[in-house]
């Protein structure tokens, strides 16, 4: 058994690492949260230039052909450091999108694009309240033209194009729901930021008029191709969740023996050093979970759709409880905007929400395990 | 990132596979597949008697302790090999539950602190399950404190007197020899004056109490010392060495990779399936469900866990100290399970019988079982500080015991 990364994917974390501790410091990531830029321009064109970007894309469009295991260990290194670019939106959804359901075109237009750092992309899924859900879109699609609006579509102020979930028929079936790519860039779409309780990730109101859009994949298989973009994109978002929860565990372990009270370290205090001990337990539960969400997507498992489950439910429980902890931990410093505890804690309840919460994934794995046991 | 055997690792599961085809006594196999929790119990015959004759036969194939060294009674196999038997031997691993403490505990300190003739007198036997071994550490007075131990050991001769009461002795009742650790000098502190025998668990004096427990079942024992006499050469280690030694005992504990601990929840999820309920299946409950997917991935995460640690051993490294939160974990879900499964059942929950509505009773004897497992081998309090303090680094409690000579610690709390 080889239940681990390769020495080679080990190397590559490294890489990240060293490279997002220098381009991405805590200060970096305050430049976006304090508003002073919509995105981190150079931190993005650096992580093009060291090939992160295109990881996963095959080198016939731009890519560097490496895989989803590498695209695993960078995300987690992307969360640890809070990397304030559209890297979710644009790796995890569009362009995940784009390799499952693009026709060749497509995937020529825009995924060297990606790679290289000269567009980011995004997915337009959500109308307001609510998780994935066929019948919530209410975006319609006729004659090539798209009219409705689409909220909250992550990092869609920023955004050059977006993979779009319309609907094509009215029969209440999952085949009403087919995909569209819109370049935003070329009119007929309102784009309006929204603000939201992680601003070193945007999210947007995106309200198409009229718009002209190209199909993505068959008309009518939205829905299924959809469902694979968000189990493909639940394991790359879990990696970036134990990655923070991993850093929100070392601050708080970090402060409890550099913080003196009482005349002693807070960490050797039980009541403080428990806390710690079950953020590891929780820290450690989800990365277990995610190696096995990032063996299911590379190998494109039958297992995938529980495993990617498993992991977002567990990633996202373990970051939550990390980054609440940690400002616990930290006591009154924690609850201060100059101490970073609150970026972490923003960016755990915000990614815990993006792709469905966590009842959705919830309610979602116990359906796929039923039908795994009645099969 | 694979689940695959390495062609070395396959040979060897083939080979185990072969003999457990033509060996594993088959018929027990349902019932060993149906206990999930606590002590095995068979139906008609005494586990200590199919265990030994189970041990007997795995070590004439080979298969006992296979980890140990040859001439000790093992196979001199690896870590890994260790853990790819334990896979295929499967429920009938259960059936070594007698011997687990001595292949666990007992003989590795006797590997390490015996001498070259006790070594090759005793731990074959051990491995083969001819002589069970039980380990006498805690004490009314010292639980998550042994060091805290009052079992007294005063040199007479070449022999030492014992005097003084261990608890919770597992299979004391049925041991042929005990890991003893006692008291030579009170006048130290409690760390340094403790000191290590092994000892015949027939020798006279030793008097073996059941203890009656709060789920109604006698598993464990009180052990009485009353003038018994334990000859110099049985000592392990020097005297005022007892409490080194007993770190090797402990931390061959981690050896435990790969067994699977119980956490309830393929029983529960079983059960939530196919309860029905006035609102229809259990498990169409958004509430149900959302405590099920929570329990799943503690599962889930448990077992993958584990797999990082083989894939460790497979690669010949040493596990990480991921390990440690399996029992941390598992502990509380299955009190968590019972409870809730109880919940589910409305007010038949409370009933024990082996009846149609409480799903032949197996949770609540979780419920009244589960206790046991958040407080033996370890308090989940007491798990945490080992987390806390040998993963993340943090430092240790403050203890005001630790440079007074023990016959100077309080005793009373008021």
């Amino acid at each position: 058994m080889n239940f681990d990364f390769s020495d080679e994917q080990k190397q590559m974390r490294d890489a990240a690492r060293k490279f997002l501790a220098e381009k991405c410091p805590p200060k970096a990531v305050r430049e976006v949260l304090d508003g002073k830029a919509t995105y981190d321009k150079a931190l993005w064109k650096g992580l093009a230039e060291m090939g992160f970007l295109g990881v996963a894309i095959p080198e016939e469009f731009g890519g560097a052909g490496a895989g989803h295991l590498e695209l695993c260990v960078i995300a987690e290194e992307m969360g640890r450091a809070l990397a304030p670019v559209p890297f979710s939106s644009t790796v995890y959804l569009a362009a995940e999108a784009l390799l499952l359901a693009g026709s060749d075109a497509q995937k020529q237009k825009w995924l060297p694009k990606i790679a290289s750092g000269d567009a980011s992309g995004t997915l337009a899924l959500f109308e307001g309240k609510g998780n994935p859900s066929p019948q919530a879109i209410k975006l319609s699609a006729s004659g090539g033209t798209l009219n409705g609006v689409k909220k909250p579509v992550p990092d869609g102020a920023i955004a050059d194009f977006a993979v779009v979930a319309a609907r094509t028929g009215s029969t209440g079936r999952d085949a009403d729901i087919s995909l569209f790519l819109v370049d935003l860039k070329a009119g007929g779409v309102e784009v309006r930021s929204l603000t939201n309780i992680d601003p070193t990730h945007g999210q947007a109101e995106l309200t198409f008029k009229n718009c002209k859009a190209e199909p993505l994949g068959a008309a009518g298989e939205g829905w299924g191709i959809l469902t694979q973009v968000l189990d493909r994109a639940a394991v790359l978002m879990a990696f970036e969740q134990v990655g923070g929860s991993d850093r929100a565990l070392e601050m708080g372990r970090d402060y409890a023996l550099d913080r003196i009270a009482f005349g002693r370290p807070i960490g050797s205090f039980q009541a403080v050093k428990h806390i710690l001990a079950d953020m590891y337990v929780s820290a450690t539960l989800a990365r277990s979970n995610c190696y096995y969400g990032a063996w299911a997507l590379s190998t494109n498992a039958s297992e995938l759709p529980e495993a990617a489950a498993a992991a977002r439910i567990s990633a996202t429980q373990a970051f939550q409880h990390c980054s609440k902890n940690n400002m616990q931990v930290h006591g009154g410093m924690g609850f201060t905007w100059e101490f970073d505890c609150h970026m972490y804690y923003r960016r755990a309840n915000a990614t815990a929400v993006t792709l469905g919460s966590l009842s959705y994934w919830e309610d979602q794995l116990i359906d796929r395990m039923r039908k795994k046991n009645a099969a | 990132m694979n689940f695959d055997d390495t062609p070395q690792e396959a040979e060897f599961r083939a080979t185990a596979r072969k003999w457990m085809e033509a060996n594993a006594p088959k018929k027990y196999e349902a019932e060993l597949s149906k206990s999930s929790l606590g002590r095995i119990r068979l139906e008609k015959e005494e586990i200590v008697d199919v265990g030994k004759a189970w041990q007997k036969k795995k070590a004439e194939g080979g298969w006992a302790c296979l980890h140990w060294p040859k001439e000790y009674g093992g196979r001199g196999a690896t870590p890994i090999e260790k853990v790819i038997w334990q896979q295929e031997e499967g429920v009938y691993g259960k059936l070594t539950q007698p011997f687990q403490i001595g292949e666990g505990m007992c003989g590795p300190t006797v590997m390490a602190f015996g001498s070259e003739e006790h070594k090759r007198h005793y731990l074959p036997k051990l491995a083969s399950g001819e002589h069970i071994w039980c380990q006498l550490f805690s004490e009314p007075a010292g639980g998550s404190d042994v060091a805290g131990l009052r079992t007294r050991a005063e040199k007479k001769g070449d022999d030492w007197i014992i005097n003084g009461q261990k608890i919770w002795t597992s299979g004391a009742h049925y041991s042929d020899y005990g890991l003893l650790i006692t008291r030579t000098d009170p006048n130290v502190p409690k760390h340094k004056g403790l000191t290590m025998f092994f000892l015949d668990m027939k020798s006279k004096g030793v008097e073996v109490r059941p203890i009656k427990q709060a789920n109604g079942m006698q598993e464990f024992n009180e052990v009485y010392f009353t003038d018994v006499v334990i000859p110099d050469s049985q000592r392990l280690g020097a005297v005022g060495d007892g409490w080194n030694v007993s770190l090797t005992t402990l931390m061959n504990e981690r050896m435990s990779i790969g067994s699977r601990l119980a956490t309830g929840f393929p029983e529960m999820f079983e059960f939530c399936s196919n309860l029905m309920t006035e609102d229809g299946l259990a498990i169409d409950d958004p509430a149900t469900r959302s405590k099920l997917a929570s329990w799943a991935v503690k599962a889930s995460g448990l077992k993958y866990t584990s797999y990082r640690a083989i894939s460790s051993l497979s690669k010949g490294e040493r596990p990480g100290p991921e390990n440690s939160i399996g029992k941390l974990v598992s502990g509380t879900m299955l009190q968590d399970i019972a409870t809730y499964a109880m919940d589910l059942e409305g007010a038949a929950g409370a009933l024990t019988g082996a009846d149609e509505e409480t799903a032949s009773g197996q949770f609540q004897q979780m419920l009244l079982s589960s206790p046991s497992m958040r407080i033996a081998g370890g308090t989940d309090e007491i798990l945490r500080n080992i987390i806390a303090e040998r993963v993340l680094g943090l430092p240790g409690d403050i203890r005001v015991d630790k440079d007074v000579p023990f016959n100077k610690i309080p005793t009373k709390g008021r």
